[in-house]
Formats: structure tokens, C-alpha cells, sequence
């Protein structure tokens, strides 16, 4: 009777309850995963599978991490370094978007720069930093100054790839509609480069954080980047442990907080594929 | 009131340091309202006397009108449609449709109020607020050519607006055009490979030759309107449509 029932029942498939229920256990076995990462590191280098004076603990390094925020200055340090990453991240993006949009306005001007373009994108910027904190000093500046030449010129390279890529014929039908040039710019130009531009948003969120501690090692009073040199210095490599573990989660918070940018900006939009 | 006069253009390139004729001493007078179609080989000189009635590209000779004033080498007199239908992918239809009143300078609330009934009267109701990705080929070229017709031109030209279409939806396009057609009473140039099409839409048919591009003929279509699937069937059709095809054979490449 019941088996009659079910088979005359109607059959509907609902794919984003899957989707659903692959999702949620994904997300479990995600958070397993780190779980006993974080497990066996402990276990190994107490029972000395791993050498805890390299490997140091999860647990000594939480300790650690706990001093350095209670009696030390972690949190200025994480203050300063993020500042002059995000500083640095945004001027050198936004010039560097700007820059590349000034080629799409004269072919001469974008056949004389674009070689410089490319050539300044060889030059190893961080071989720079001792010249720079010479320059700008041991202070803020001279991080937001890194972390700004790192990212500026991938930028400029995304917009230029974007405004070579604009469509002609849209070109053409704007100027038939009576467009002049300022409107085929803000009409065609920035909304196909923006999907290029975002693309190597999270390039660059990375670029500017490496060209900041870069600058923090070379010479500086704060930031994370100096705690990591320090402690290596005194052999502390707990100490040296906790600002890896500091720098990455800051990482992974810019990086999502790019994430939210793209979402924001590509709004409406299918991605660049 | 538009009357278009195209007088003896003519348009040279320099290809591989040879000039070469791309149109030559092309001479139309195109009177207010008709619907004039231009039929052709592939490569006849087409697209580049679109390009220059529509002020895009110079001719190296000869001048266009539009009511005896000199439009030569000045954009924004016609309404100029391609067969690709470039709308902007990151703009709803709405958006899409209404760029032309925007770069006139409209306020955008005010160019939706007026975009919003003629999308609805015109097919598109439902989808004024979907991005192009969402909609068919024929449904783009309607937002396309309504684009045209919002910018507000007595002239409007059309190149080979439904080449892309398959065969049901390309006739279905016809009716729809000519419905507007004489709804706005505008002034038609129109673009086509295929030769039912010309006859069934136009008052006129200009037969242009292969390289160098020039004008061979001249062809009144004498076929009553309102036209309708009966007109295909209808004896002088017929005849018109023998008649192009003979032009057109003589125009065939040599194999």
C-alpha cells in the first residue's frame, strides 16, 4: 500500500539542497583538517618527533603570542604593520589603475611608456628598501612607500591589459549616438577594466604586506616585521613563531576583506574569464 | 521632414602601397520616410558608406546631406545600428537603451520614465531590468534598435541588423521593424545579404557591385502595404526577386 503511494508521488529535485548539504560538509571536514594539523604539531613536538626549539608549540606559541600582547606591544605592532600595508595597498592601486587608464587617451603616449611600464615591472622594488627608509626614514612613511611602489605597477599593467582589451565597435556605436571622448571614457573605458582591475586585487593585498616587512626588517621601530627580526636576533623563536602566525592570519583577513571588495565592485556582473 | 543626399562618395585605401577603391562615386537620394535597402556581394563598399553617411570615417571625395545642410564627417546626425548588437554587458536593457539620452545630457530618472513604455510597447516588458546575458539574439537586437530610435533620429541605418538570426526569429524581427517603421516614420537604410528581405521590407533596392564598390542599380519595389506572408507569395515578388538574383549572380567572385 505504502510502496503504490510513493510511486505515484511526484518526484521533485531540489539540486540546491545538495548544494546545501555539500557545502556544510565541506566546512566540517575543514575545520577537522585544521584541527589535526594543529593536534600533531602539538603532540610531535612534545613527545620530540619535532624539534620544539625549530617548531616550537601551538601551545608555547599561544602562550607567547599572550605575553606579547599583555606585557609587549603585539598589538601596536599588528596596528602598524597593517596600517602601512593597507596605505600602501589602496595609493598604490588606485595610481596604478589611474595610470594605465591614461593609455587608453593617446596611442603615442601609451607606445613612448609602455616599455618603461615593463621595465619598471622587472626592477626587483624590494632591492630598492635600503635606499627608501634612507630617503623617507625609519618611520610609517617609508613602509607605505614599499608597499605602494610593489603594487603600483601591477595595477597600472592590469588597467593597461583592460583598456587594450575595450571593445572597438562599442566605441563606434557610442560616438554614433553622439558620444565625445570623455563619454566613451566613463561609459566603455572603466566599466571594462574594472573585472581587471579587480582580478589582482588580491595579488596585491600580498605584494604590499611582503613590501612592508621588507621595510620593517630593514630598519624600523615597530611593526611586526621588526619583532620577527628582533627575535631572531635573541634566539627566541617562539617569539619568531608568533609574528609568522600574526602575519598570516592579518593575510588572510586582507584577503577576505579583497574578497568583499570584488563582490562589491563587480556587483551585477559575471566575472573576466 | 529628412531628406538624405549622399553625392559622389567615394572612399580610397592604400593597401600593400596599391590605392585601392573600397566605394566608388556612390550617388543616393534618399527621400523622407521610405525604407531604402542595399544589397550586395560581401566586401560591395556597404559598411563603408554606412561608416561615412554615419560621419565616422572622411570620404576621400564627395559630400553627405542631411536636408541640404553638409553632415560629411560629423557623428550623431543618424541613428547608426550594427549587426552585433553591443550592448553594454554591465547595463540592464533600461540602462542599455537609454545611453543615448544620457550622453545628450537627460537626467537618467527622467530618460527611464520616457524609455520604460516604449520597451514595454515594443516586446521587451518583463525583461527592463535583466542584464543582455539573460536575453535571446532577437530580444538584444530589439533593445539595440530601440536603443536608435530613443536617440531620436529621423535617419536610421542598419547594417545587416538580423544577419545573425535564425530563420523563424528573422521574420518574426521583419514584422516588428516594420510595425516601428511606421509607427516613427523614419527613414531606413538598410543593409542585407538576403534578397526576400530586401524586397519584403523596402520601397527601394540599391544592387551594389563587387570591388570596386558601386551602385549597378536602382529597383522600385511596387508591392502594396501593409505586407504579410501573402506578399512572399504574390507574382511581381516573384519576379523583383528573379530579377536581383540574376544582378547578384553577375556579381559572384570568380571561382
Amino acid at each position: 500500500m505504502l510502496a503504490e503511494k510513493d510511486k505515484s508521488a511526484l518526484i521533485i529535485e531540489d539540486p540546491t539542497v545538495e548544494q546545501t548539504k555539500l557545502r556544510r560538509r565541506a566546512i566540517v571536514g575543514q575545520i577537522i583538517l585544521g584541527a589535526l594539523l594543529i593536534v600533531f604539531w602539538e603532540l610531535f613536538s612534545r613527545i620530540g618527533w619535532l624539534d620544539s626549539y625549530y617548531w616550537s608549540s601551538p601551545s608555547t606559541i599561544v602562550r607567547t603570542g599572550w605575553t606579547a600582547i599583555v606585557h609587549g606591544n603585539l598589538l601596536q605592532d599588528l596596528a602598524y604593520t597593517s596600517g602601512s600595508t593597507i596605505i600602501g595597498f589602496i595609493l598604490g592601486t588606485a595610481a596604478g589603475y589611474l595610470l594605465g587608464l591614461t593609455f587608453w587617451w593617446s596611442d603615442l603616449y601609451s607606445r613612448i611608456f609602455e616599455p618603461y611600464l615593463i621595465a619598471f615591472n622587472a626592477v626587483p622594488k624590494l632591492a630598492l628598501a635600503p635606499v627608501l627608509v634612507i630617503m623617507f626614514g625609519i618611520g610609517f612613511d617609508s613602509k607605505v612607500v614599499l608597499a605602494f611602489l610593489m603594487t603600483i605597477i601591477v595595477a597600472a599593467i592590469a588597467a593597461y591589459s583592460g583598456v587594450e582589451n575595450v571593445d572597438k565597435d562599442l566605441e563606434k556605436m557610442l560616438v554614433s549616438l553622439g558620444a565625445k571622448r570623455h563619454h566613451v571614457f566613463m561609459k566603455v573605458v572603466v566599466p571594462t577594466t574594472i573585472p581587471w582591475i579587480v582580478s589582482i586585487l588580491k595579488i596585491n593585498i600580498s605584494l604590499a604586506l611582503a613590501g612592508t616587512i621588507v621595510g620593517e626588517f630593514i630598519s624600523s621601530r615597530q611593526g611586526i616585521g621588526r619583532m620577527i627580526l628582533y627575535a631572531g636576533q635573541v634566539l627566541d623563536i617562539d617569539l619568531v613563531w608568533v609574528g609568522v602566525v600574526v602575519l598570516s592570519i592579518l593575510s588572510i583577513v586582507m584577503y577576505l576583506g579583497t574578497v568583499w571588495l570584488e563582490h562589491v565592485l563587480m556587483k551585477g556582473r559575471t566575472p573576466k574569464s | 521632414m529628412s531628406e538624405l543626399k549622399i553625392v559622389n562618395c567615394s572612399k580610397y585605401y592604400k593597401k600593400n602601397g596599391e590605392p585601392m577603391c573600397a566605394l566608388e562615386k556612390a550617388d543616393m537620394h534618399v527621400e523622407s520616410g521610405r525604407f531604402i535597402s542595399i544589397i550586395g556581394p560581401s566586401g560591395c563598399g556597404k559598411s563603408t558608406l554606412f561608416n561615412i553617411v554615419a560621419g565616422l570615417i572622411r570620404p576621400s571625395q564627395g559630400t553627405v546631406l542631411l536636408d541640404g545642410n553638409d553632415i560629411t564627417r560629423e557623428s550623431g546626425h543618424v541613428g547608426y545600428m550594427l549587426q552585433k548588437d553591443l550592448l553594454l554587458p554591465w547595463r540592464s536593457i533600461l540602462d542599455n537603451v537609454i545611453i543615448g539620452l544620457e550622453i545628450r545630457g537627460v537626467p537618467k530618472k527622467e530618460a527611464r520614465k520616457r524609455a520604460l513604455p516604449m520597451l514595454r510597447h515594443y516586446g521587451l516588458g518583463g525583461f527592463e531590468y535583466d542584464h543582455p546575458d539573460a536575453l535571446s539574439g532577437g530580444m538584444r537586437q530589439r533593445a539595440g534598435l530601440i536603443r536608435t530610435l530613443l536617440y531620436d533620429k529621423d535617419v536610421i541605418l542598419l547594417d545587416e541588423p538580423f544577419g545573425a538570426l535564425d530563420a523563424q526569429t528573422r521574420m518574426q524581427m521583419q514584422n516588428w521593424l516594420l510595425k516601428i517603421w511606421q509607427d516613427f516614420k523614419k527613414t531606413i537604410l538598410f543593409v542585407t545579404h538576403d534578397i526576400d528581405e530586401a524586397i519584403y521590407l523596402s520601397d527601394e533596392i540599391y544592387v551594389f557591385t563587387h570591388r570596386p564598390g558601386k551602385i549597378k542599380a536602382r529597383i522600385d519595389v511596387d508591392l502594396p502595404r501593409p505586407r504579410n506572408a501573402k506578399t512572399l507569395m504574390n507574382d511581381r515578388f516573384l519576379e523583383l526577386k528573379r530579377e536581383l538574383l540574376l544582378m547578384l549572380r553577375e556579381e559572384r567572385i570568380p571561382e
